[in-house]
């Protein structure tokens, strides 16, 4: 089959079903283990099952070729992009994304996935093969102590006993992923669970004892917030990827324009609040804006919103928004007073919270405040040389004005990350997706495959670009052949500057420019070549006249992926950029460079 | 360091209290020990996610007992930990925010009772074995095994009351010792007006 015509058949989502109706005519019925499990899903409307099969887990892709399964399987080429492509899918859609690997090295490879998942509180579960339950922890063929391996880097794992067990471990596993404080759930399928049969029921009821959503937002709570929101004389909104998962971007902006209070976000928190309002800050933290980072400096409130005060944000943690009182909004309890000492705590849904605060705080006047805001951004403005020169940060702008900010925007990690946060320009919640927690280069690629089948299995017509360097590209390059094995037509754009572009910033910056090991300028490969051999449509750009020529091209690909190769300078530097374990008073610009760190 | 000399804001007094840290410069926070009930479910990987994550998160563990309840899917931890104020508070929200745990309490500062039971096999003969006998006694210890050579002594109290037997018996030479770790209850509430009976 062309990938085109594939693209064509799976345009029109259909109408699904959910839960208990979704099984029905399968309940009471004895089957297979490997069955039931595929009838769980089924339940849970996993609408795309990213995987790779192995031996433990052989009888559910038998079983999957013959019932037939409502979901789509998508065959990726290394375990930890499935579980990569599983967040790009549940970052896009705000769904839950679905793993299956078999045991041993397929549950191994998904550990850096996981962990990811875990740091940045995406939605997915992974179902791992293993060994027949008789077999553990006989050093069986493809035997990994996965529960013990991943048991600090989820929000809980299961190991399945009985084929009975498979619907309401699967049903407990979503849940997990999906509320609170959403995050990685691991459920391992021993093969002998799978073989054996038993009766497949669907309870819809969760009954978990241990574990419940926090809503901590009574009367006394909301009436000291007013109080605090109404004295306030510089406060400021700092927004985090918590608000995206709760969906309470409109609740948010709402109260931002309602109160006329300025809004920074947190790397995750970028698309929560439109950045072309005025009153948006854009990122603050290690490569945020300098204004964000000064109103931080002199603001006597900060309302937090689904953040949990990260290290790059924060910086020098004693040192950080000394003036600023603490309201902090946030469902993980254990992220509340962690790192900044929250004088008000709502642990809640963001959502629920903001709309309740929104009818009984009445706006105060802060010109003064906005007036100090503008003059720091007047003061030090993102800027990048325009000699001529080809910078990423002039194909990022070029890029924005092509995708108009509807595009979802999927970047790797390291110096086009801190690029495509400051120089895109988010308007939209989810439409910003990155490694931020865990930072974990190769991201990207598979991350956007992931988005890019979650939004069409939902029916959504956007773009996806996927921002890499050179180097973080390579490690997950093999899923460029299954993007475009599905037609999916992703915009990739590689920043090729031939180093390991942060590395090498730091080693200039901190470590009297010896590169050890950064330079990259022997050993890649031809992208475009790579790229073509991999069935996708490659472009070059090496001058900024080409640039718009190349996004042209590669905006008229539809049926496959689009792979951009941008010829950038080597030495370019993020910034602005506060230091390492520095205080965000000690950044450096264009203009502000404390002498110790230059 | 002279810039840690800066007077500090109104704000990061307020933090500094909160999270129990000293207010000059360099001084570190006060330690306290906290004995922390948790009421777990009783299944597979359940307890062994709670010992997990005070190694994963680098909170200290003193000690750590185990046993079922009356209700034989729920198990209680008695968990002796260490820590400043605001690693105390860390530690009780990661405990709840673990998925098999039903109920976090911080017995500390709060009315309980603690027990530790410690079982002392102690090297005596002759007179010693008087003067072991007599301590034991002090003590409302049990003999528990005996041989020409060695006492097996068993005593039940709290930690401090078993750290004195125990150092008591030194001097006459301690053979094995076997301590069960704590567990501890909360004691009811007493009625107000002393009771009805």
């Amino acid at each position: 089959m062309s990938s085109a015509s594939t693209a064509a058949a799976l345009a029109e989502p259909q109408p699904r079903l959910r839960g208990r109706a979704a099984v029905q005519q399968h309940i009471g019925k004895r089957m297979s283990g490997a069955e039931i499990f595929l009838r769980a899903l089924e339940a849970e409307d996993a609408r795309v099952v990213f995987g790779h099969p192995g031996g433990a887990v052989i009888h559910v892709y038998d079983e999957m070729a013959r019932v037939k399964p409502n979901f789509k399987h998508v065959l990726v080429r290394h375990e930890q992009g499935g579980t990569h492509a599983a967040e790009g899918y549940a970052k896009a859609t705000g769904e839950v994304g679905t793993v299956l690997v078999t045991s041993g090295p397929g549950a191994t490879n998904t550990v850096t996935g996981i962990a990811d998942a875990f740091m940045d509180s995406v939605p997915i579960v992974v179902f791992t093969g293993q060994v027949p339950l008789p077999l553990i922890g006989n050093d069986a063929f493809q035997e990994t102590d996965t529960l013990g391996v991943t048991r600090s880097i989820t929000k809980h794992n299961y190991l399945v006993r009985a084929p009975e067990d498979i619907p309401r471990i699967v049903h407990e596993a979503y849940h997990l992923a999906r509320t609170g404080r959403p995050g990685p759930v691991v459920v391992d399928l021993p093969k002998d669970v799978l073989m054996s049969e038993g009766v497949f029921g669907y309870d819809e009821a969760i009954r978990m004892r241990g574990y419940s959503v926090p809503h901590e937002c009574d009367e006394m709570r909301l009436r000291r917030a007013v109080r605090m929101i109404e004295a306030a004389q510089r406060p400021l909104l700092y927004v985090g990827g918590g608000a995206i998962n709760a969906n309470a971007c409109e609740a948010l902006t709402e109260l931002a324009r309602h109160l006329n209070v300025p809004v920074t976000t947190s790397l995750h928190g970028l698309g929560a609040f439109p950045e072309n309002d005025p009153l948006s800050l854009g990122m603050l933290g290690m490569h945020g804006t300098w204004w964000a980072n000064q109103a931080v400096q002199h603001a006597d409130l900060i309302i937090a919103v689904g953040a949990r005060f990260d290290d790059r944000v924060t910086g020098m943690v004693d040192r950080w928004a000394p003036h600023a009182a603490i309201i902090h909004i946030e469902i993980d309890k254990s992220c509340i007073s962690k790192n900044i000492y929250a004088d008000l705590a709502f642990n809640a849904d963001a959502k629920a919270v903001l709309e309740a605060l929104r009818p009984l705080v009445r706006a105060r006047k802060v010109k003064r405040w906005h007036n100090k805001i503008q003059g720091w951004r007047d003061e030090c403005p993102l800027s990048y040389a325009d000699d001529g020169e080809l910078r990423p940060q002039f194909v990022l702008e070029r890029l924005r004005a092509k995708s108009g900010g509807d595009a979802v925007v999927v970047t790797d990690v390291g110096q086009n990350q801190m690029w495509a946060a400051q120089y895109m320009k988010y308007t939209q919640p989810r439409s910003h997706i990155t490694s931020g927690g865990l930072g974990t280069m190769g991201f990207s690629l598979p991350a956007a495959l992931g988005a890019g089948l979650g939004l069409r299995a939902y029916g959504i017509d956007k773009t996806v670009i996927s921002i890499n360097g050179d180097g973080g590209f390579m490690m997950n390059a093999q899923e460029l052949a299954v993007a475009a094995a599905h037609g999916v037509p992703l915009k990739v754009v590689i920043m090729n500057n031939n180093f390991l572009g942060m590395v090498r910033q730091w080693q200039e910056l901190f470590h009297e420019n010896r590169f050890s090991h950064t330079d990259l300028t022997d050993t890649n490969p031809d992208f475009v070549q790579l790229a073509r051999a991999s069935r996708c449509a490659a472009f070059r750009a090496e001058r900024t006249d080409q640039v718009d020529g190349v996004i042209e091209k590669a905006w008229a690909v539809n049926d496959r992926p689009a792979v951009m190769e941008f010829r950038v300078v080597k030495e370019e530097m993020v910034f602005p950029m506060v230091p390492a374990g520095k205080s965000s008073d000690e950044m450096i610009t264009s203009k502000h460079a404390p002498e110790t760190f230059v | 360091m002279n810039e840690e000399a800066i007077t500090l804001t109104p704000q990061q007094l307020i933090r500094k209290r909160a999270a129990g840290e000293p207010v000059e410069a360099g001084a570190a926070p006060d330690i306290e020990q906290h004995i922390i009930n948790v009421l777990l479910e009783n299944s597979m990987g359940a307890l062994i996610r709670v010992v997990n994550m005070f190694s994963a998160r680098g909170f200290n563990l003193d000690s750590v007992t185990v046993g079922v309840t009356e209700d034989p899917t729920v198990s209680r931890l008695c968990i002796v930990t260490r820590g400043s104020v605001r690693v105390i508070s860390q530690i009780l929200r990661q405990l709840n925010r673990l998925v098999d745990t039903i109920e976090v309490d911080d017995l500390t500062g709060t009315d309980f009772v603690e027990r530790e039971l410690c079982i002392i096999k102690v090297r005596c003969r002759g007179e010693k074995r008087a003067d072991v006998l007599q301590v034991n006694e002090i003590f409302r210890g049990r003999v528990v095994d005996v041989t020409p050579d060695i006492l097996a002594l068993e005593i039940v109290g709290p930690t401090k009351k078993v750290d004195a037997f125990v150092n008591l018996m030194k001097p006459h030479g301690i053979d094995e010792v076997a301590r069960s770790g704590r567990v501890a209850m909360q004691r009811a509430p007493q009625p107000e007006d002393g009771g009805s009976d």
